[in-house]
């Protein structure tokens, strides 16, 4: 699963959507692996500004990598190459293969095996 | 009474894992190779997207509408575990695996959302009006500088006289779709036959669902056997 996916992903239980605590989900036991995407500028370029950075950076901080820029890069910036290959590594390479991600207000833990979360709950969360 | 509530969608819940999530786990491959062409309803859909759209696939299947437009990223999701599997492939988009009545998305996030051939197999009219609703509460709302998100909804007609299962109008709506799987000639086996449930939809019905899960429809129509129909989630203000 890659880091941008991750970005748009909250807990599935319906209690959990209000509180602030349920986004963004946490990463447990995470196996990273770099999978090769062809670099699109462009589309690099357009995803950013709908990017929740706070939440890319926690999770990517819980990944291991610390030096997020501490505010998204808006304008000019946006347009500077290694600013764009830099994120596009982050964002669609840098994959997690297995491990779990976690509520942080219900506590539920989400598998991901070979790449794909699984967001399907026990009927007593339903 | 709630617990009489409870037990109704339990038992529902296990006649779709029954008679729904377990034959496309089965025949997810078969399946996947006898669909392969997004349609064209869709395809018009996805391209007239602005690039750099956020949009989610609810019930995605094989994944076959995520090789339409490559400049909108989409979290792609099915009930399936094989299918979500196969339809990984489809880069830049993601895929995890998900339900539609407890989808793992914040609210009012999206830029748009379709779901194609796939509210028409759950089995209850509450059920199928909560899968819209669900959908809705994962788009932008409409606001007085926006119009918000959009949702593309797809499901199968009743009317559809001439097609080769050939149910028109006063037909029964409720049906078991069988699915053939041919056997191998190799191995000599007979052919599988799998039964899924389909509600099948008749004209108007799609838009009064919408209406009763608090959407908007914005467009809607026929397409090859198909009811569609583009919503919104209107403005909180004014509903």
């Amino acid at each position: 699963m890659k880091l941008l996916t991750a970005n748009f992903l909250a807990c599935a239980v319906k209690g959990c959507k209000a509180a602030a605590s349920s986004y963004p989900l946490h990463f447990k036991d995470a196996e990273l692996e770099m999978q090769e995407v062809d670099f699109q500028p462009e589309f690099i370029h357009n995803i950013i500004p709908r990017v929740d950075w706070e939440g890319l950076r926690v999770m990517a901080n819980e990944l291991g990598f610390p030096n997020i820029p501490g505010s998204k890069p808006e304008g000019d910036m946006l347009n500077d190459e290694q600013t764009l290959r830099d994120l596009h590594k982050l964002l669609l390479e840098t994959h997690v293969v297995d491990g779990k991600l976690c509520c942080g207000h219900c506590g539920h833990e989400y598998v991901i095996k070979e790449g794909i979360a699984n967001f399907l709950l026990p009927s007593h969360l339903v | 009474m709630a617990s009489d509530t409870l037990v109704g969608s339990q038992q529902e819940d296990a006649y779709e894992e029954k008679n729904v999530h377990e034959v496309y786990q089965q025949i997810a491959h078969h399946f996947s190779s006898t669909r392969y062409k997004p349609w064209p309803i869709v395809k018009q859909f996805l391209t007239d997207l602005k690039p750099g759209s956020i949009g989610l696939d609810v019930g995605c299947g094989n994944g076959k509408n995520l090789s339409v437009n490559k400049d909108v990223f989409i979290v792609a999701s099915d009930r399936s575990v094989n299918l979500a599997r196969i339809a990984q492939r489809h880069q830049p988009h993601s895929t995890v695996v998900a339900d539609i009545l407890s989808l793992p998305h914040p609210d009012s996030s999206f830029d748009f959302a379709i779901s194609i051939a796939v509210i028409h197999h759950l089995s209850t009219p509450e059920r199928r009006i909560s899968a819209i609703r669900e959908i809705l509460r994962t788009i932008k709302p409409a606001s007085a500088s926006a119009p918000g998100g959009k949702a593309l909804i797809y499901v199968w007609a009743l009317e559809q006289k001439d097609s080769r299962r050939g149910w028109d109008k006063g037909d029964q709506q409720d049906r078991m779709v069988p699915w053939v799987m041919k056997g191998t000639a190799s191995a000599g086996s007979e052919p599988q036959v799998f039964h899924r449930y389909y509600h099948l939809y008749q004209a108007s019905e799609l838009e009064q669902n919408i209406n009763e899960a608090g959407g908007h429809v914005l467009d809607s129509g026929y397409e090859k056997d198909n009811w569609w129909v583009i919503a919104t989630r209107p403005c909180p203000k004014s509903s």
